[in-house]
């Protein structure tokens, strides 16, 4: 067993449970939200499915992945960081970037007259 | 209009695809010439090789070799192959050019011209650029850090051939078929397949999805290289700042390329499946395209020059006679270019028309990312103030580097500010300016990294006249050739047109053509060089040392023997060597058997059953396709099941490696 | 499967510590972290996708929309899958850790097995908007789900065959040093697919269908 002991421990079964039972309920309560038509403001309804996301998947780096800043001396954590750093910039900065130029350059209501024209016209 | 006249018709074989005689471009006089040629060239060479059995060497030393070395080298060679390729492709366009004023047609037609300048473009940054500072830091960074190889050498070697396999796959399209005639980052909707359907944007797609796998892979690699294999007691700020320049490269090669696969997988969705991403109709929008391509593309640019200044840091602290000044400001300022890097990509595209808010945010951070490579500029000169500072050939190119360099970013930070760039998007001022910084720093960093360690790699020196002749060739001919693009450009020239009315701006193509001629000549003195230095290799030789160096990689034989260092080295600072140096080192006598991983072919077998992939994929010719990759999935899959990868070096072999070098 | 296996640790030997300082010795495996950042780098590719669905999610170009398509209750079935195959993999490599062979095979059989009804399940669904014709071609929106999912689907069918492939050479050479190495990557693997399923149940489906 000595051969492995550098690859440290892939955790305990208590934490995989753990995680596992944390796991569930963030995943079920979204299901649940949105499969039970709950009544509720719709962009409260999408923030709570995308922060309860959110946090399900710090739940799944620290309990399955085992992301701490102990391991491989913070160079895991930090790459992990980096990545959501870049991935914030791509998302983000895509929306933003793509929603000002549909706002500029073909604006809906412009188009919606464009096509009630049309449609008039032909 | 999409497509011009001389395209053969769509038929589907279930042998051959569309592939069909027809794509062989057997009626275009400079084809024909230029295949005769390579395939000449290729024949001498290839008897050559077998009148000299050079073959069982070649696959035994170099193709299976997994040394970080040998495939440091492999990379150089590649880019200096694909330059030779890239710069005809420049000469072409420079000749057309000076040609076709005022209603002459010179002598490219509109659909050979645009294929010229794609495949200048896409070589020059994919097969050329990337492939020198690949090579550079496979062949440098490990010894700076007193590793043995990479943390995966067998990783290392699969990572070249797939960057071997994209380039033989552009170099097939000049035979069979065509190019994409799309510039170099394939804009849909021109690339998509409403507008391009022959096999030329394909032939690009599989090229660099190929070459990026290798380009990923090998970034992952170097990082954890750095992470994982350095010294003993080499902490990360003792590190040599070529090692920090390689990390930060590699850790920006790793974040930006998913970007570019993942873009160039879609566009591929939407020729091969109908997708319909950046198509017009359908809900897709061609704007995304450029929005992903460059959030890859401005990283990109800094992918090619960071490791560039990492070189020249080596090269005017050793010339110099001192530590580089400002390590620390050195270390931080390229960290904040690497994430600085991530948020300026809309400078490409102000034009977008994404308005006011966004163009003054993206314009303003582009302004903010010159700060920090100012700071460089003044600690590399810093470093030379009060140094001893000896003007060999690797400082000539890095003053000629500093004082081009510095234009280049000069011109940069004027197209940051919109209004401005409004006005000169897609002139030949741009392009001016991206040459202006693309030669004058990663190419003149090229030539000085191998003029540096070309002794480290081969135990003799290049000849220091030719060394001389080459760059003043360059340094000139560069000025000579973009300096009027920079004119032409405020006059309204636009970039990609292969004819122009206007008679007066013919003077300026003239001198832009007489340029190039300079750097011809630069290129061929850079051959004649490599040649006359080889065959006076006796009288050339140098120590192991030869510029009085300060990091580890002068430590030990030139070349290095396959293991680099005899012993391993307890790192206790900055500057290692100079320490050692000082105390009055050498290597003790007392070895122990080497732990090496070994040679294998998996990564050649791998590359080439992409390269059949690609070009299979390129003519639709399904059943190969479907046949290759599953040859490469069982090659793959089978060599996991090879545990024996490694041997040991036994002491009598190391003891008599280190004797034959403190004889040389 | 795994190009990111560096050497195999060597077998001990006479005076081995002194320079073989790079496969084993003091220098841990780099096998860990390069493969964690290879997976940063495919996170990233993860990411376009995303940011393509973001962009394009809304371009149904008349065709139908998510709520005219999606099933809550069978993507749910879908992450249950996943989910248990996650803590299944966590029970093989709480088995191999103790070193018992045929418990770890045991279990990672059951990942497998839920792996491949996942993939069955989003190879049904895909054939089902393809009859419907609510395939990739039909609209932008369906082009970056079909994207996304699949570029998943493809990853879990990678894990699948990796995982066929590493149960057999454990069944050949037992629980040794290399095969824990791989055993340690694939385990990251089979979570990272988990974790990314996290993002497209919550952002592609559920968040589509309020």
């Amino acid at each position: 067993m000595s051969e492995h002991s550098q690859h440290g421990s892939h955790g305990t079964m208590g934490r995989l449970m753990v995680g596992f039972a944390l796991a569930a309920i963030l995943t079920i309560i979204p299901f649940a939200l949105v499969m039970g038509e709950v009544e509720m403001e719709r962009t409260t309804l999408i923030g709570i499915i995308m922060g309860l996301g959110a946090v399900q998947i710090i739940v799944h780096l620290v309990y399955f992945l085992h992301v701490s800043g102990d391991s491989e001396e913070g160079w895991t954590l930090g790459s992990t960081l980096l990545a959501l750093i870049i991935l914030g910039i791509v998302l983000a900065g895509s929306l933003w970037v793509m929603h000002n130029m549909n706002e500029n350059m073909m604006p809906q209501h412009d188009m919606d007259k464009m096509m009630n024209l049309q449609s008039q016209q032909g | 209009m999409s497509t011009n006249m001389t395209q053969p018709s769509e038929t589907l074989s279930p042998i051959f695809g569309r592939l069909s005689l027809d794509w062989i471009p057997y009626h275009e006089p400079i084809l024909i010439g230029t295949f005769a040629g390579v395939a000449l060239g290729g024949l001498l060479v290839l008897g050559l090789m077998t009148y000299f059995r050079l073959w069982v060497p070649l696959w035994k030393n170099w193709i299976t070799t997994v040394d970080h070395k040998k495939i440091g080298i492999m990379y150089m060679v590649l880019g200096f192959i694909m330059m030779v390729r890239g710069f005809a492709d420049a000469l072409m366009m420079r000749a057309q050019q000076a040609m076709a004023a005022g209603g002459a047609e010179g002598y490219l037609p509109p659909h050979h011209f645009d294929q010229v300048f794609t495949a200048h473009g896409v070589i020059m940054i994919f097969f050329v650029a990337m492939a020198f500072v690949t090579g550079i830091m496979n062949y440098v960074m490990p010894l700076q850090i007193g590793a043995r190889d990479v943390a995966f050498p067998f990783l290392n070697n699969f990572s070249f051939w797939m960057t071997v396999a994209g380039a033989l796959l552009v170099n097939i399209s000049l035979f069979i078929g065509e190019f994409a005639r799309v510039g170099w980052l394939a804009f849909p909707p021109l690339s998509g397949s409403a507008f391009s359907h022959g096999p030329g944007v394909d032939y690009y797609l599989w090229a660099l999805q190929i070459a990026g796998v290798g380009t990923t892979l090998s970034g992952i690699n170097l990082i954890a290289t750095i992470l994982k294999m350095r010294a003993p007691g080499m902490k990360m700020m003792d590190m040599p700042i070529f090692a920090w320049t390689s990390l930060i490269t590699n850790v920006l090669i790793v974040i930006s390329f998913p970007v570019l696969t993942a873009t160039l997988a879609l566009l591929t969705l939407d020729r091969y499946l109908g997708f319909h991403f950046f198509t017009n109709d359908f809900g897709g929008n061609a704007m995304m395209y450029i929005n992903l391509i460059w959030i890859w593309g401005h990283p990109e640019v800094y992918i090619l020059i960071i490791p560039c200044f990492g070189v020249f840091s080596e090269i005017v602290s050793t010339f110099s006679g001192k530590p580089i000044f400002g390590y620390k400001t050195m270390v931080w300022a390229t960290a904040c270019i690497m994430v600085l890097s991530f948020v300026v990509w809309l400078h490409h595209f102000f034009t977008m028309g994404s308005g006011a808010n966004v163009n003054t945010f993206f314009g303003i951070t582009t302004m903010i990312i010159a700060v920090p490579t100012g700071v460089k500029i003044f600690n590399w000169l810093f470093t030379m103030y009060k140094g001893r500072v000896r003007l060999e050939v690797p400082m000539l190119w890095t003053i000629g580097f500093l004082i081009t360099f510095t234009i280049g970013g000069m011109t940069g930070v004027l197209l940051a500010v919109p209004p401005v760039d409004f006005q000169l998007h897609n002139t030949l001022f741009l392009i001016a300016h991206f040459h202006n910084v693309i030669i004058g720093g990663v190419v003149f960093a090229v030539y000085a990294a191998v003029t540096y360690w070309w002794p480290k790699a081969f135990g003799f020196k290049l000849s220091e006249k030719w060394g001389r002749r080459s760059f003043w060739f360059w340094f000139v001919g560069f000025y000579f050739a973009f300096m009027p693009l920079y004119a032409l450009g405020l006059m309204g020239a636009t970039r990609r047109v292969n004819m122009y009315p206007d008679a007066g701006w013919q003077p300026y193509f003239i001198v832009a053509a007489f340029g190039a001629f300079l750097i011809l000549l630069g290129i061929v003195c850079t051959f004649i060089n490599f040649y006359v230095s080889i065959m006076n290799r006796k009288a050339l030789a140098c120590g192991n040392d030869p510029w009085d160096g300060r990091t580890l990689e002068w430590a030990t034989q030139s070349p290095p023997a396959p293991y680099n260092f005899p012993q391993e080295i307890h790192v206790r600072g900055r500057e290692e060597f100079w320490r050692m140096k000082q105390e009055g080192f050498a290597w003790s006598k007392d070895y122990a058997p080497i732990h090496m991983p070994k040679g294998t072919a998996t990564g050649a077998l791998l590359a080439a059953g992409a390269l059949v992939f690609g070009f299979a994929m390129v003519w639709y010719i399904w059943w190969l396709a479907i046949a290759s990759f599953l040859g490469m999935l069982i090659i793959g899959i089978g060599h996991t099941f090879n545990y024996n990868r490694d041997y040991y070096i036994p002491v009598d072999e190391v003891a008599e490696t280190e004797a034959k070098g403190a004889l040389a | 499967m795994s190009p990111l296996d560096a050497t195999r640790t060597p077998a001990s030997g006479a005076g081995h510590a002194v320079t073989d300082h790079d496969h084993g010795g003091h220098h841990a495996s780099p096998t860990p972290i390069g493969f964690w950042i290879y997976l940063m780098s495919d996170c990233i590719i993860f990411g376009a996708l995303f940011a393509t669905y973001a962009v394009l999610g809304y371009g149904y170009a008349g065709g139908p929309g998510p709520k005219d398509l999606f099933e809550p209750g069978f993507v749910a079935v879908e992450t249950a899958l996943l989910l248990f195959s996650s803590i299944t993999f966590g029970l093989a490599m709480l088995q191999a850790d103790k070193g018992k062979r045929d418990g770890t095979l045991m279990w990672l059989a059951v990942t497998g097995v839920l792996g491949l009804g996942f993939i069955a399940m989003e190879v049904y669904e895909f054939r089902h908007l393809v009859h419907i014709g609510a395939g990739p071609d039909r609209s932008a929106f369906l082009s970056a789900f079909f994207a996304l999912v699949g570029t998943h689907g493809l990853h879990v069918t990678a894990g699948t065959i990796w995982l066929v492939t590493l149960m057999v050479q454990i069944g050949m050479h037992g629980l040794i040093g290399a095969n824990m190495r791989r055993l340690g990557t694939l385990s990251m693997f089979w979570h990272f697919l988990d974790l990314i399923w996290i993002g497209v149940f919550s952002f592609v489906y559920l968040v589509r269908l309020v």
